[in-house]
């Protein structure tokens, strides 16, 4: 077995089942609500993803950004690292710079076409794609080389994970997709947001056989208008009418303080309860908690996953 | 094909204000298909440009230097009369005209892509000139031209049901069309083979056999 180089790694072999949240430096040159939001993270996740121009708009380095959560939260970071914006030779130099100040977790990905961003006429690079990513950081750290053969001086110490859409239809292609990258040696899988515990079942079980843990994503809406957005300009995401419901029926109410209340329980009850679920039915090596603006809820949901699985043993 | 299209009117008048008489090099092969730079288009432009005009011809195929020889040769007089050409043919048609004619060329379309024709109106970009054809291996569909990031091995996260996300979930994904297409061979061992990095240095390609 390959030597662990981060908490992420190190927790997830031991059996620990994981939480990690995410980060999006904002088009910024200030980082202290960055600090802020990953100190307030740290308290409860393992690791927190740091994200890469999200939708393929312009903001601050998610390496520098990684580095800065890293140093001045005292946060482990998941560094994602995207295809769109730099060739090989950008991504070995910024690998390298990662290894170099301590980033041991990126999250390959192809990211988001820069049509569908804030500088739309932004060349797409796309030199590789998520699967020689993969490889890249596998020469790097296995071999000591670049893509090329080249020599590097030093140790690379990167743990490379990958992402997953269990919403993806067809899921077939996404799984034949998924497997190769596993053959290439991706450490783990991180995947898009899922609501419906039938669609991760299906997910976990396609993926099983694979040997590469998954963190199942979550995305808890702090209201319905949020959840609808989501519903509608994200594609890629299946929220259900179920959930939809269940968060307009916790907003139905005058007392603006108590609906807050009710929706962070209503979140809390959902996703704890969907997650130990999982956890009972099928093998998963922790939860990635993603939000828009939805901090609070990682706590809660980390703690009501954890007293649902005590009582479970008791 | 190469497929073309029309600069406004406006743009190619502005640009041949400077000059006293243009000549007009229509395309005989590409442009004439997709009725951008074929005769009608040529005589089309050489009635509005007017008493400027001194003349127009449709070269069979003005990206070859030969044909350009023996297609201008019998309106040698009037190109020789211009002070710049308009070319109506793509960018390799238009820049050998201008090594043919040595005069200043005004593009009077822009360049497209190399596609697929349906019908007019449909046009296709199924290449891109990679110089390293691989759709053996996926399926007969070209992922440089057809996946938005020309991705190598297998779609993106950005695919719903079959379709792209670049340009709003209007145009197949070429690698769900790619994997249908190898599954129906009964070839999806090929859909699973791992592509490495490929050759993307993409220098200036000249071909001269000596």
């Amino acid at each position: 077995m390959r030597e662990a180089f981060s908490r992420l790694i190190s927790e997830i072999r031991s059996g620990k089942f994981v939480y990690t949240g995410e980060i999006a430096p904002g088009k910024t040159t200030r980082v202290e609500t960055l600090i802020e939001s990953a100190k307030a993270l740290g308290r409860h996740v393992v690791a927190c993803n740091v994200t890469d121009n999200p939708r393929a708009r312009a903001n601050m380095s998610s390496l520098a950004a990684s580095i800065a959560v890293q140093e001045r939260a005292g946060v482990e970071a998941i560094c994602q690292m995207t295809a769109r914006d730099r060739n090989r030779i950008a991504l070995t130099s910024d690998l390298l710079g990662a290894s170099a100040l301590g980033v041991r977790n990126v999250l390959v990905m192809s990211g988001d076409h820069p049509s569908l961003g804030d500088n739309p006429s932004a060349m797409p690079v796309y030199d590789l794609d998520s699967a020689q990513m993969v490889e890249l950081v596998r020469r790097m750290v296995d071999d000591g080389t670049d893509l090329a053969g080249n020599r590097i001086d030093g140790k690379v110490r990167i743990h490379v994970g990958v992402t997953g859409n269990p919403n993806a239809d067809p899921l077939e292609v996404e799984i034949a997709k998924l497997e190769r990258k596993a053959q290439l040696g991706a450490e783990f899988i991180q995947t898009q947001a899922v609501f419906d515990i039938e669609v991760a079942e299906r997910f976990l079980e396609a993926v099983d056989g694979f040997g590469i843990p998954v963190l199942i994503g979550i995305l808890p809406c702090r209201s319905s208008r949020i959840a609808e957005q989501i519903a509608k300009n994200v594609p890629g995401i299946r929220v259900p009418e179920e959930y939809l419901g269940m968060l307009r029926g916790a907003e139905d109410l005058n007392d603006q303080a108590s609906v807050e209340e009710r929706v962070d329980l209503m979140n809390e009850e959902y996703f704890s309860g969907m997650v130990s679920e999982l956890r009972r039915t099928a093998r998963l090596a922790g939860v990635h908690i993603m939000g828009v603006a939805y901090g609070r809820i990682v706590g809660r949901i980390a703690d009501g996953v954890e007293r649902k699985m005590s009582c479970r043993v008791r | 094909m190469i497929i073309t299209k029309k600069k406004p009117f406006e743009t190619i008048n502005e640009s041949i204000k400077p000059f006293k008489r243009v000549f007009i090099v229509g395309c005989g092969t590409c442009s004439t298909v997709c009725q951008t730079g074929g005769e009608a288009q040529a005589k089309e432009l050489a009635e509005r440009i007017g008493g400027k005009c001194a003349g127009y011809a449709v070269v069979e195929s003005p990206c070859d230097m030969r044909v350009l020889r023996r297609d201008l040769a019998p309106k040698r007089a009037e190109v020789d009369s211009a002070d710049a050409i308009v070319a109506l043919c793509c960018g390799a048609g238009a820049q050998s005209t201008a090594d043919f004619t040595g005069k200043t060329i005004i593009p009077g379309l822009d360049t497209l892509f190399i596609g697929k024709i349906e019908r007019i109106g449909s046009f296709y970009e199924r290449c891109r000139a990679c110089t390293d054809c691989i759709i053996l291996e996926t399926g007969g569909i070209c992922p440089y031209s057809r996946c938005a990031k020309g991705l190598l091995n297998g779609p993106c996260g950005g695919q719903v049901q079959g379709k792209c996300e670049v340009g709003g979930y209007q145009r197949d994904c070429a690698w769900v069309l790619a994997y249908n297409a190898l599954k129906k061979q009964e070839r999806l061992d090929v859909f699973k083979k791992y592509r490495p990095p490929a050759d993307r240095s993409r220098k200036p390609q000249e071909i001269v056999t000596r």
